[in-house]
């Protein structure tokens, strides 16, 4: 199946942007991670939510295509990833989807304006000095520009690696524990943040963390709990 | 990717910049080296050029090649005038150029000889005109421009080889300068070359012709006598000249001799009957300045070797140092670079920017070797008169040089390449997990 020129800029794909059928992951003969079937509309902004070790970062890394699921399939806008080849995978990941991790955020050596100059030049092979700027004034951070990543707050910090996500325009954007290590006022503002440049770009987010102050703010809801008891959504 | 390998390197700067310095270390020493024996060589052959066999007094060999050849040596002694006619009567022989040494003008030698030396070497005039008459002087370059004697100058030689301001002079017998010769890169650049009955008669002493054969002994004690009372000390001191070694007493001239016989083959059987032959003579020995100059680099190379391990041993320490740094500096970016490959750096991307570090390194260090070889070079020779004078220049590139930098490179991209596949075999998912 081709993949599109870049998925920042091609049109939607009919059908569901994430499409799980029957998808659940083992490890050492253990299952760990069970979700069956489930889907994601795009713009239908969800929420994985289940307490540490329910396989939120199994899944996770199965939508990212990092690993390949033991039973099931995953697709992701109309293509599937567990089926396609490594250089594949990362070319669908590179063109669809943008990543916020909790503490994983930035190329320390890189300025937060350089950062997401490089995640735009990997992703999309140019430079757009514009957007990168208008993104980084978006999240508040124009005074922070040329600072470096260790220079930053966390919660200036977390700011940086949305913008960074949100830079390459991708339909999907994955974050993982965004707001677990913030405070309320702040985590608030995070999810705030994240609605309104997912909005912005058009994005379609999917949250994963076990924090449930952020749960009301999401319509979608998938709920993991812990594999051996099975799965509720 | 270029910029980011750069950026890393910024961040760490003082680690970059001490494996820099020490791979230079390095680098320079191998181009220090490479450039001083290889300039040293080229001077060596380009001096011996076209001398086949020297013969002078019997002594030392390298030590007569070194006094006769590259004059920088005191000569084994003298031989009788009868030998150049005795070697030119030998078959094979195409030139045998006699040389009388023993004076010297603020160091440089006056060597008296005939214009097929200067020939030989493949030296011409500048200005002025050969040598004719007793007492004129053609000078070479470098005494042209370290004395600044121009046509017409004249000038007193003082007794010995080296230069010493204290030293007797031969204030009875003044040189003048008739013509300067061009530039030429090999050591008649700074010989001042003269008619050997010219240096005969700053020593008192009569060109043979002038005698019968059988004066010669009684004559010589005669001028002998006669030297002691022109307040010239070459007899006043039966033991030689105050501040002289043996061996530079014994070179001094006495009448109808010259230090030493240079020699050009047109024949290869000369080069095998010759040299015996002129062997059994009692007086006589003869030397081939390729033989002794290769057992003299034979003998120093020992010397270069050690220092050149000691260099290749420094390069490689650099080169475990770049990986050491790249190593830890990975090891501590694990996460950078998942991170990278999730954002959509592919495999190659991450390989050429590990390696383009190493490289980065690698080239910043091999440029700064080779200025620091080639300033070192060119600093010793400004400020050594004698390196000079063996024809070290910093501004002469050798194709070596290439090596060492392409070697220099390598160590950079291996010490690169080791820690760059190490990241690329974990997995990224769970780095990724870890750095979570």
């Amino acid at each position: 199946m081709p993949i599109p020129e870049s998925g920042a800029f091609s049109e939607p794909s009919q059908g569901p942007l994430v499409e799980a059928r029957g998808l659940s992951h083992e490890r050492d003969g253990r299952r760990v991670m069970h979700i069956g079937d489930w889907h994601l509309a795009a713009g239908a902004h969800a929420l994985l939510l289940g307490p540490s070790g329910s396989g939120k970062t199994t899944f996770i890394n199965i939508v990212t295509g990092l690993l390949t699921p033991s039973h099931g399939s995953i697709r992701i806008a109309g293509q599937e990833m567990s089926a396609l080849p490594p250089a594949g995978r990362d070319a669908l990941r590179r063109q669809t989807i943008g990543l916020v991790f909790q503490t994983l955020r930035l190329i320390p050596a890189l300025s937060v304006t350089a950062n997401l100059a490089l995640a735009q030049k990997l992703a999309l092979g140019r430079v757009d000095t514009a957007e990168i700027e208008r993104l980084i004034g978006r999240v508040g951070l124009a005074h922070r520009a040329q600072a470096r990543p260790r220079q930053l707050s966390q919660g200036e910090g977390q700011r940086a690696a949305i913008a960074r996500a949100l830079v390459t325009r991708p339909r999907l954007v994955v974050a993982d524990e965004p707001t677990s290590a913030l405070d309320d006022r702040n985590a608030a503002a995070m999810i705030d943040l994240m609605f309104e440049a997912a909005d912005t770009t058009g994005a379609t987010l999917l949250v994963a963390t076990h924090d449930g102050r952020i749960a009301p703010r999401f319509a979608n809801r998938l709920d993991l709990v812990a594999p051996a008891a099975g799965v509720a959504s | 990717m270029i910029g980011l390998s750069l950026a890393y390197l910024r961040d760490r700067a003082l680690n970059t910049a001490l494996n820099i310095i020490l791979l230079a270390l390095g680098v320079a020493s191998l181009v220090i080296l490479l450039l001083f024996s290889a300039q040293l060589e080229d001077r060596f052959d380009r001096d011996a050029q076209g001398i086949d066999m020297v013969v002078g007094a019997k002594g030392s060999p390298l030590q007569l090649i070194l006094s006769s050849v590259y004059h920088v040596d005191i000569p084994t002694g003298n031989v009788p005038l009868g030998t150049v006619d005795l070697l030119r009567r030998q078959l094979g022989v195409a030139e045998a150029i006699p040389l009388a040494l023993g004076d010297n003008f603020r160091g440089y030698r006056i060597v008296g000889t005939e214009p097929a030396y200067p020939a030989l070497l493949g030296a011409t005039l500048a200005d002025g005109r050969m040598y004719q008459q007793k007492m004129e002087a053609v000078i070479g370059a470098e005494v042209a421009a370290g004395t600044g004697a121009g046509l017409g100058q004249r000038f007193i030689g003082g007794h010995g080889l080296s230069s010493s301001e204290n030293g007797p002079k031969h204030n009875e017998a003044p040189f003048m300068v008739v013509g300067r010769l061009k530039p030429t890169g090999t050591v008649i650049d700074r010989l001042i070359l003269t008619r050997i009955d010219s240096v005969w008669a700053v020593h008192g002493i009569e060109a043979p012709h002038e005698h019968e054969d059988g004066e010669h002994d009684h004559d010589h004690d005669a001028k002998g006598e006669e030297h002691e009372h022109e307040d010239h000390d070459h007899a006043a001191l039966p033991a030689g000249h105050e501040g002289e070694t043996a061996e530079e007493h014994a070179a001094h001239l006495r009448p109808a001799e010259v230090t030493a016989v240079l020699v050009r083959f047109n024949s290869p059987i000369a080069a095998v009957r010759l040299p015996g032959f002129i062997n059994r003579q009692t007086d006589l020995q003869s030397a081939v300045p390729a033989v002794e100059i290769s057992r003299l680099l034979a003998l120093v190379g020992v010397g270069l070797d050690a220092v050149r391990a000691f260099a290749v041993l420094l390069m490689i320490t650099a080169g475990l140092s770049i990986f050491v740094a790249l190593l830890t500096a990975l090891k501590e970016r694990e996460g950078d670079m998942a991170m990278l490959r999730v954002i959509g750096a592919s495999r190659a991307a991450i390989i050429g920017q590990v390696a383009s570090e190493g490289l980065i390194l690698a080239a910043a260090g091999t440029a700064l070797g080779l200025a620091l070889g080639h300033g070192v070079i060119a600093l010793a020779a400004a400020n050594f008169r004698q390196l000079q004078q063996l024809g070290l220049d910093g501004f002469s590139v050798h194709p070596g040089e290439a090596l060492i930098a392409g070697a220099a490179l390598a160590i950079g991209l291996i010490a690169a390449l080791i820690p760059a596949f190490r990241v690329l075999k974990s997995d990224i998912a769970e780095t990724l997990a870890n750095a979570r």
